[in-house]
Formats: structure tokens, sequence, C-alpha cells
């Protein structure tokens, strides 16, 4: 049995006091002692931004990549073993800006995985600029007359890209993230979940009390989630309510599904110390 | 009828993109081969799909041979441009296959009159079997087959073993009456002949540098490979993807090449050996994936096929003009192995070598090769699959970690290697961190650890630096005393080894110094060869000489001389012979 104990580090917390990242640390952490997961079988990948010092704060096995590059690292480690339990942890600058080409395409492959997006809707490690899912008008250092283009649509772009699992959370509502993770994590195939984060030092817009009044839980207004089309409406809602919870899941195969002569194998399982190419080389002669 | 000269002939196929040229050619070099005789092929085309110009080369000899040559004796044009193109390659006396009933060919269009034109209406003859258009080259084959007194049962076992029955008997039939007519009307007017030799029969094999990788990919258990299609890195990607299932590997095309070298990571950090290809421009793009695997101490194999740059450059062709950028690409410092093949042989037997480095020493593997080689066809004996032993050094795959200390993925020792254990190994927590770490791979920036740490790094270059004392590093060709010395690296090999022998004709010893291992430099068994070396001569495919910068960076030496072509196409060996001559 994993206990919460088990999954604390030796490092000490350097995010600022109140940070929406605590929230989601603890609502993970929660989650693995809920689905009794051995640290030893979870691997958590992070990029970089304040989110990428998860892998210094839960007690698994860890990969802390570069920015943006979270999901094809993890979907490399998922396929050469799938066995384990593959949590990409990214923000929004990381995955939806530097990152955002992949994104698409890991949901297509709906390899089985969960990435988890920190979205605070601003910049916090690099202190304060813009992203893409900072809000019209926003100012920040790097947009002291306000942002430009509309902001980006996450929930409703993982829906349009086919995704199997496609959620939202709040990092402020604890117990609802929770269950959210349990979830993506329990899904068989891609699970995408955006979490709003307030970021507290550099969002003066986005914060707890902004969200708390506009967030909304889809499975209390009778939401189903078996509905694409009804999801990708939900998940054009903004402004007065945002909905979080689960948009929308449905069950397909994995891509690894498709490769039956790996099947369910670790590629570590397949024996390399002899491999005969002799017949190959008889085609070529 | 004048004097015969016997399997001694280069042949050029030549026609539009689509046309299936580098296949005609294919084959009938592979017909050569198995009727005894060595062979040498490349192939030349455009960055299109349909149109165009498209040739490939088919050299044939009594000895072994190690590129093409500079003129050709018979030329199988499919349209006029191919004679246009060609005719001045031509030697005097060479043929011409051409459909004359399409094509309008005289001395004066030539500009020469010391042409043989053997007209084949290819068209017609396709027509009269109610073939496919694509079919002509099989007719021109056939024909040249018969100019060249070859034996056409050879060609058609090679067709039946390439094709599926019913595409092989129709191209069997149009081989023949290709064949039947010029013999009919050509007879033996041709100077060139073929004949099979003593060795005929399947021995050897034939194979591009990128199927030679494969092969060592394959036989050195890799069993994650990853790519994004770019030219000339592609072929391998061809080649890998057929047999993932039969050889239980995944084979993935992903977005970019930014997905390809961070999956190829992935994989390896969880116990696979991961491999991944790509050209300059998605070279670039792996940069910064490049240097994570280092310093996450992440074995990862990469190959780069090279063609001219800067940015798109010449996408089709060929040149040597990354090796600085293989060696220093990304930021930061951390050793790293770049190995050039130079032939088929060494693609095979390097990359299981480049596989054992990369495992071994926990750091990534760049092979460098280029369009010339990875697309040129070689022959060589079958590869030698007990040559090179699998080596993973201090990776454990075990289903428990049994060690009473906590597991530390960068546990400080006496060589820098860390035991490497994989995550869902019961017991033991696998951590690593892109930015600077603790032995357990938590992020730290204490200026301590972090000296430590690239300490730690770089204790691995200097075991790897004895491991290498024991690999051929490098290759001497020729005799122990020349007149001078060349120098190269990579697919300038089989030009240099032809350049050798016509310098040898006439009676000029040269010898050649091969590097195979760029990074680590070899420094000890370079300066040897240069320090014994009369004149030493640096033969490279780039504009600024990029090994005699490193030469003189390792050696503090001067090199004497260097020849340079970066016009995307490989030296000939004639032009080459020349161009060492006017130094010597």
């Amino acid at each position: 049995m994993v206990t919460l104990a088990d999954l604390k580090t030796p490092k000490t917390n350097t995010w600022c006091p109140r940070c929406g990242n605590f929230g989601i640390l603890m609502a993970f952490k929660k989650a693995l002692v809920q689905l009794d997961l051995r640290r030893d079988q979870v691997v958590v990948v992070s990029g970089i931004g304040c989110h990428g010092k998860m892998v210094n704060y839960v007690n698994t096995n860890g990969f802390h990549g570069i920015h943006g590059r979270v999901l094809p690292l993890a979907q490399g480690i998922k396929l050469a073993n799938p066995s384990l339990t593959i949590v990409g942890f990214a923000g929004d600058a990381d995955q939806y800006d530097e990152g955002w080409g992949h994104v698409t395409h890991a949901i297509r492959r709906n390899i089985d995985m969960t990435l988890i997006v920190h979205n605070n809707m601003v910049l916090g490690l690099t202190t304060g600029q813009a992203t893409s899912t900072s809000q019209k008008n926003f100012k920040t250092k790097s947009t002291p007359f306000g942002v430009i283009p509309p902001m980006l649509n996450p929930v409703a772009h993982a829906l349009v890209s086919n995704g199997t699992f496609v959620a939202r959370g709040f990092a402020g509502d604890m117990l609802h993230l929770t269950e959210l993770i349990v979830e993506a994590i329990k899904h068989r195939g891609f699970a995408f979940l955006d979490v709003f984060q307030p970021c507290v030092t550099f969002n003066y817009l986005n914060t707890y009390d902004w969200c708390k009044e506009r967030v909304y839980k889809l499975e209390e207004e009778g939401h189903d989630s078996a509905d694409r089309r009804r999801a990708l409406e939900k998940s054009l809602e903004w402004d007065d309510r945002i909905p979080i919870g689960v948009f929308y899941r449905e069950k397909r195969p994995t891509y690894r599904d498709k490769l039956p002569h790996v099947k369910g194998k670790a590629l570590t399982e397949l024996p390399i110390d002899d491999v005969d190419i002799s017949s190959i080389l008889e085609t070529m002669m | 009828m004048t004097d015969v000269i016997k399997n001694k002939v280069s042949v050029i196929v030549g026609g539009e993109a689509g046309a299936g040229i580098t296949r005609s050619g294919f084959l009938f070099a592979k017909a050569c081969l198995r009727g005894g005789l060595h062979v040498f092929g490349a192939n030349d085309y455009q960055s299109l799909i349909r149109g165009g110009h498209n040739f490939y080369i088919v050299r044939v000899d009594a000895e072994n041979i190690y590129s093409q040559r500079d003129t050709i004796d018979l030329l199988v044009a499919l349209n006029r441009e191919t004679i246009l193109l060609h005719k001045k390659e031509l030697v005097p006396g060479g043929g011409i296959v051409y459909d004359g009933e399409d094509i309008a060919v005289d001395a004066e269009t030539l500009g020469r009159d010391d042409l043989k034109l053997y007209s084949v209406p290819l068209r017609r003859l396709v027509k009269e079997l109610d073939g496919e258009l694509i079919m002509r080259n099989t007719v021109a084959l056939g024909a040249a087959v018969a100019l060249l007194d070859y034996d056409l049962e050879i060609l058609n076992d090679v067709i039946e073993d390439t094709f599926k029955p019913k595409v092989a008997a129709s191209n069997v039939k149009a081989a023949k009456m290709g064949y039947d007519y010029a013999r009919d009307r050509y007879a033996t007017d041709f100077e060139y002949k073929l004949e099979k030799t003593r060795a005929a029969g399947k021995r050897n094999i034939f194979v591009t540098g990128g199927e030679a990788v494969g092969l060592g990919a394959i036989r050195a258990g890799c069993k994650f490979y990853v790519a994004y299609p770019m030219t000339p890195a592609t072929p391998l990607l061809h080649f890998m993807a057929p047999l993932d299932r039969e050889r239980d590997l995944i084979v993935i095309q992903p977005e970019s090449e930014i997905a390809a070298i961070n999956m190829a990571a992935g994989a390896s950090f969880a116990g696979a050996r991961a491999m991944t290809a790509t050209s300059g421009g998605g070279f670039c793009l792996m940069s910064e994936g490049l240097g994570m695997t280092g310093m996450t101490e992440t074995p990862v194999v990469i190959m780069l096929a090279q063609r001219p740059g800067p940015s798109t450059g010449l996408p089709t062709y060929s040149g040597q003009a990354d090796l600085r950028f293989v060696i220093h690409a990304s930021q930061g410092e951390f050793p790293r192995v770049v190995i050039a093949p130079g032939d088929v042989e060494d693609c095979f037997y390097r990359t299981i070598e480049a596989f054992n480095l990369a495992e071994k020493f926990q750091i990534p593997v760049i092979l460098v090769t280029d369009k010339y080689l990875v697309e040129s066809h070689g022959e060589s004996a079958p590869f030698d699959q007990n040559r090179i032993g699998i080596d993973r050094g201090l990776l454990s795959t075990g289903e428990q970690y049994t060690a009473k200390e906590e597991y530390k993925r960068h546990k400080f020792t006496e060589d820098g290697i860390s035991p490497r254990a994989i995550p869902g190994m019961r017991g033991a927590i696998v951590r690593t961190n892109a930015d600077e770490h603790d032995e357990r791979g938590y992020t730290t920036e204490d200026p301590e650890l972090a000296t430590r740490m690239t300490d730690k790094r770089f204790k691995k270059l200097d075991a790897l630096i004895s491991e290498l004392a024991n690999y051929e590093t490098t290759k001497i060709y020729g005799p122990e005393k020349g007149e001078a010395t060349i120098i190269a690296w990579g697919s300038t090999k089989g030009p240099i080894r032809e350049a050798m022998k016509l310098l040898g004709e006439e009676g000029l010893k040269v010898n050649y110094l091969q590097i195979v291992f760029l990074t680590p430099f070899p420094t000890a068994k370079v300066k040897k060869v240069l320090k014994s070396a009369r004149k030493t001569i640096v033969v490279e495919n780039n504009k600024t000489s990029q090994l005699s910068s490193l030469i003189r960076e390792h050696l503090l030496m001067p090199v004497d001389h260097q020849i340079l072509k970066y016009d995307g196409r490989p030296f000939d060996p004639g032009e080459l012979s020349k161009r060492i001559k006017a130094v010597l």
C-alpha cells in the first residue's frame, strides 16, 4: 500500500505560497494512494516551468525533460513498456506554446497515458509573460498593452483531435481534481486533463476567486460524457460560467493494441542477445 | 568486330522520375552479382515525384570495385534528356539503347559520331505485350543484356525473386522481347561483353548503406526505431517499417524530429535499444533533445544522413559539411561519440558498435553518413553476425532491484558510469533530469554538485577513450610507405580506393587513412600516420575542409593539401586521381 508519506521527497518545495500547483500535487498523490499504485510502476514526466518541479516533489520514477517535450518523451516510455503508469505534467506555455505541435498527435494516437496541464494562463517561472491561454487584453511584461489574439481553447482542441478522455479540473477543488486524476489514470487510452491552477504571483486576473465564481461541475448538470457534439458545445462555454469535469470519454483501442506483435510486452522482455538476420541477408544476394 | 572488352562495363539507366529507373538498374546489377561479377550501384535523382531526370549507374567488373567510374560504356535511355545529359560521359564506341520510334537521335544531336546507336521500339514492344508503359525499362534491360551477350536466365531469376509472380511473369516476357529484338538486329556489334564466372551463384550481398545500417540496428537488438521522413535518411525508415512485425520491434513515424529524439530517449529510458535518423535540417530540430540525452545519460543512436546545405540546400544530393555540426550540436558540454562509416560493411559493423557504446557509456552516439553512402548499393560478403557481440554495459532489466543500497540513477562511481535500472523494476526508483541534478535525479543548483556531476559525465569520456583503444577507430589502406597519405572520413572511401588503383596503374603509390571515429578523435593513431607521411592530402565533400581543422585542433599539425568538392555529387575516381596527382 502506497501512502502519502511514501510519496514525499526530501526536496524543499519552492513554489510560491498558495500556488495552484500545490492543489495538483496533493490531488495527484491522493490519486496514487487511492489507486494503490506502486511507486516503482509510476513514471512522472515533466517539462519546463514551475510545474516541471513535480518530478522533485513526488517520489516515483521520473523524467524531468525539456520545454514542451513531455508528450513525445512520455509516449516513448509507454510504447517501450506498457505496464508502466505514465503521467505527464506540463504547463500552459510548456504544452500549449512550445509543445503545441505534439498535442493533437498524442491525442490521436491514443497511447495509454495521462497528460495533466497546469494551466495558469501565464508564464510564471520566467517572471510573468503571456501564454496562448492568457486572456485577450491581459497585460504582462511581454504584453504591456494587452494580449492581442483570442485565447487558445485546449479542451475544444482535444475534442476535435478525437480525444478519448477530455477533462478540465480546478486546483482549488482538490477532492474533485483527485477524482478526475483517478479517472484519467484509469482510462485506457490517452487522457487529457487541463487544470486551472491560479498563479498567485503573476496572474492578477485569473485568481482563485475568479475561478470559483465561474466554475461548475458538468456531472452536476447532467452532462452526458458520451456525447461528443454536446461536449464540444460545453467546451466553448467561457466568461460567466466555465465547466469542469469530464467533457467526453469513449473506449477505443490504444496505439499499442494495434501492434499485435508486441502487444502487452515490454520491449525489454524481447531477447536481443542473438537476433538472427540471416534470412534478410539471403534476400539481398 | 574489334577487340572485346570482357567483364568491365559501366552502364547508366536514365529516364524521368517514376519510370522505375533505380529498380531496373538494381535488377541489372544484381543479375551481374549473381553471375559472379563485382558490382557497384549509385542513384541520382531530383526532388520531385514525376518528370525531371533520374539515373542509376551500375558498374560491373571482374575485380573488386568500390565506386562508379567517370565514364560510361552503355547508356540505357528511356527519354531524350538522358541522352543529351550523358552523351559526353560515353566512351568512344559506347552504346545507347533508346526507342528510335520515340526519340530522334543522330550524330548531329549527339555532337559526335563515335557512338553506337541501338534503337529498340520499347513502347511498341510493351504494347504488343499488352503491358504497362513502365515496363519499357525491362524491355530495355533485356536489350542491354543481349548487347552485352550476358545471360538472360540470371536476369529472369532476379526478376522472379524481386516481384510477385504475376508481375514477375510479365517482366520476364518483357525482358525476353527486348533481348530477342536486340540479339536479332545487333548481334555481336557491341564491344563490351559480360560473362558469368566460376563465382556465379548467391554468394555476396548487394546492399545500400542505409540497409546495412538497418541490418546492424536489427542485429544489435534495436527495438524502437522512430523517424520523421527526410531525404536521404528516409530509406532507413522504409527498410525498418516493413520488418516491425516479424522482427518484434516498434517503428513509429512521429510528428517531427523533435518528437523523434524525445520518443527515442523515452524508449531508451524504459530500457529499449532505441534509434532515430534524419538529415541536417531534422538534426537541427533534434539538437536540444540530443543535449537532453547527454545530460540525462540516456543512450540513443542517431544516424545523420548528410546532404548539402545550408538550409534545404540540394535535398536529394550528397555532402559532408555537417561534421563540425554533429560534433558540437547542442548547448553545454557532454561526451558523445561520432562515427563515420565509409562503406556498407562499415555501416553494418559500426552500427552495432554504436548501440554498444551508447549503452555502455550511457551517451548519445551519432552515425554520420550521407546520401551517397546511404543510397548507393555496394557489394559485400554476407555480414558476419558474430564479429561484434552485444554489450549492454551496466544495464539491469530484471524484475527486482536487489542491491541493499537505495538505487541512484546518477550514482557517483570511479569511472563515472552509474548502474542503470529501468522504471518498473521493483524496489528501484529511477529518476533523471535535464536540469542539473544530484545522484537521485533531483534538481540541484548547488555549485559543488554541479561541478561533480559535470566531472562525472566527463569521467565516462576517459573510460570511453580507453575502450576505444580496442576499436578500429582508423583504418589504413594501401602501401605502408607512399608518396602521399590521403586522409578522409565517410563516403569518400569508395572513390579514394578507386583513385588509388588508377594512380597505382601509373606507378604512383599513395596510402589512405580513413578516420572512422571523429569523436573522440583518435589523436594518437592519426598522429602516428601523419608523422611518417611524406605529404598529407585531405579529401572531403565540403567547402571549408572541416576534417583539416579537426586535425589542426587535435594534433596542432597542418595538412599539406586539401581536395574539396561541394557540388552535391560524389568524387569520380578519375577526377580525384588527377587532382591527387596534381599535388604529388
